[in-house]
């Protein structure tokens, strides 16, 4: 019913449109962000390539978190932001007032720095998100399949009921993903997954990252420099809230054109 | 100098001390509230849950009253629940912090208000009202008394459940806007289950102030002790276990004061059986998450 209403009010012929490059499936476009009155992204350009995994690597505070965080908009869940600039998605102005931000979610999935399972069960954590879309599917081969692809499925299978705070920080972030990719998005979108996970669990989140490209697109923030480089076909650098150098990875590993993008990958950094 | 490890054992043995003596005043208090009620107890036996109540004829049925107690702490929850939930809800998701700065305050300060101001407001205005436009039986009644508990009661109820939906994490909101829940279904299906241990303490609370409440009632109840017929008529007359031993205490003596405690036990009791239900529902969202259940 509410779906429906959505999709009554928003009329997409509206929606500012442009046309991205073939393989552009995301664009930041001059874009400024303030918390109040303080700016923490200053005319932030940046393509996201589709099935590639872009990087965003820079020092503590640069405002890595805060930029993926607009690419689905979840920063409007924070009262003090006010912005300005465009993002484009499918060639679509995420930033149009006819967008409705619901949409955008559905399409650009998110897996957060701190694993945050719901307290229900397993299944129920990643139904969640076919549950309050209305998508009207078969449960037990949708959680299946997210879990596997997930690469939690041989963990869990014998216990979906139990409750996900009961499973490990690894497991969970893996639920955490598993429940990301259950809304069928084509954007994911990971602020330092890792983070909190130890090697192996890392090791594992990393893999599936590889495994995931091949089906999404991946924006990925990380502040393991071996991390971005392993993982990403292009990465950011950031500083200041500005971004500083975006290129192939091996190009900003091995020839970086800015000086401080060097300082910062050799960790000469301050 | 005293060594480190003794200095924890003296602090420890301070707050044991506290703890013990608080455990020990509430005891007391409920031991001689029983050893009061005994004699009327003992003499009386269950007449005392009769219907019946007449001094004259020496029979002391505490039922009404305590039904009433009930009835109108029920009631008062059919008003005070949806309109202090919905309160809570606009407060702590939904307002912006300006406005959640200037509403907080001004809600808790009713809470302030004391409970006679209720009462006569509720007696004067409410149940004219009610008299002159419905033409209603009488000034008083069970309904005008759940009324005002009712708002007496939100302060508490909006208050503590608005604190226990802003600590539902922002993590598990955020969470699931970013799956494509509108702030609806995050209130719904997140927030809410996430502080529903926080709103049933908050309700029961509540319920808690409006089972304790005398001034109030005694002004609109009737205090008349006897069942409202048919015993769901929220229009009629009745007494609260409050009420009566505000009313009847300065005019009684002898084994009326004893049948007047043990309406105080009656009390006690009820507010027990509530506060242990919370207790309960506390450590079942608890153990939700940790992951124990
Ligand atoms: N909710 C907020 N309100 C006000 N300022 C904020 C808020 N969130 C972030 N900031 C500020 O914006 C800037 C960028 O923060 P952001 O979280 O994006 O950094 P980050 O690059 O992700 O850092 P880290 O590596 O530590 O996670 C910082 O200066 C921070 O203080
Ligand atoms: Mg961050």
């Amino acid at each position: 019913m509410l779906a429906k209403i959505r999709e009554f009010i928003k009329d997409e012929t509206k929606c500012e449109r442009i046309d991205l490059p073939e393989n552009t499936k995301m664009r930041v476009q001059d874009f400024d962000l303030w918390y109040d009155d303080t700016q923490a992204l200053k005319s932030v350009d940046m393509d996201v390539e589709e099935y590639k995994v872009t990087a965003i690597i820079g020092p503590s505070g640069c405002g890595k978190s805060t930029l993926i965080r607009s690419l689905n908009r979840m920063n409007d869940t924070i009262p003090s932001v006010r912005t300005e600039g465009k993002v484009w998605l499918d060639g679509y102005n995420v930033y149009d007032e006819v967008t409705d931000c619901v949409d955008i979610r559905r399409k650009v999935g998110m897996v957060f720095q701190k694993p945050n399972p719901f307290p229900f069960s397993i299944e129920d954590n990643v139904f969640y998100g076919c549950e309050v879309n209305g998508m009207d599917m078969d449960k037990e081969k949708k959680v299946k399949k997210c879990l596997k692809d997930a690469a939690l499925w041989e963990e869990v299978n014998d216990r979906l009921d139990e409750n996900a705070l009961s499973l490990s920080g690894g497991q969970q972030q893996r639920l955490c993903i598993a429940r990301a990719l259950a809304t069928e998005p084509e954007v994911i979108l990971m602020d330092e997954p890792c983070s909190a996970l130890d090697p192996i669990a890392t090791a594992k989140i990393e893999d599936l990252i590889d495994e995931l490209k091949n089906h999404y697109t991946v924006v990925i923030v990380t502040h393991n420099m071996q991390q971005a480089a392993r993982v990403s076909d292009y990465t950011a650098y950031m500083y200041l809230g500005e971004l500083i150098e975006f290129g192939d990875t091996t190009q900003i590993f091995e020839n970086p054109q800015e000086n401080s993008t060097e300082k910062y990958i050799t960790g000469r950094f301050g | 100098m005293i060594s480190r490890s003794s200095k924890d054992k003296i602090i420890r043995f301070i707050f044991f001390g506290i703890a013990t003596f608080s455990i020990l005043i509430i005891s007391f208090i409920f031991l001689f509230l029983f050893s009061r009620a005994y004699p009327a107890i003992e003499e009386f036996g269950t007449g005392l849950l009769s219907n019946d109540w007449s001094v004259a004829r020496r029979e002391f049925g505490l039922f009404p009253a305590l039904y009433g107690s009930v009835f109108v702490a029920v009631g008062a929850l059919f008003v005070s629940v949806p309109l202090g939930l919905g309160a809570a809800i606009y407060l702590s998701e939904i307002a912006s912090n300006r406005v959640r700065m200037i509403l907080k305050p001004m809600i808790e300060l009713l809470a302030g208000i004391p409970s006679i101001v209720y009462g006569f407001i509720g007696a004067i205005l409410l149940g004219r009202f009610l008299y002159d436009t419905y033409n209603m039986r009488g000034v008083n009644s069970f309904f005008a008394a759940m009324l005002v508990l009712g708002v007496m009661a939100l302060p508490i109820i909006i208050s503590l459940s608005d604190d226990a939906m802003k600590s539902v994490p922002k993590d598990m909101k955020d969470a699931s806007l970013a799956l494509g829940a509108t702030k609806w279904q995050t209130i719904r299906n997140v927030t809410i289950p996430g502080a529903i241990s926080g709103i049933s303490s908050a309700v029961i609370m509540g319920m808690g102030r409006a089972i304790g409440e005398t001034m109030a009632v005694m002004l609109i109840i009737g205090s008349v002790m006897r069942m409202p017929v048919p015993f769901f008529d929220i229009f009629d007359t009745g007494h609260t276990l409050t009420a009566l031993i505000a009313v009847q205490m300065g005019e009684s003596h002898g084994i009326i004061i004893n049948v007047l405690f043990t309406a105080g036990v009656m009390l006690f009791t009820i507010v027990a059986i509530m506060s242990i239900i919370s207790d309960i529902l506390q450590t079942r969202t608890k153990q939700k998450y940790e992951g124990k259940r």
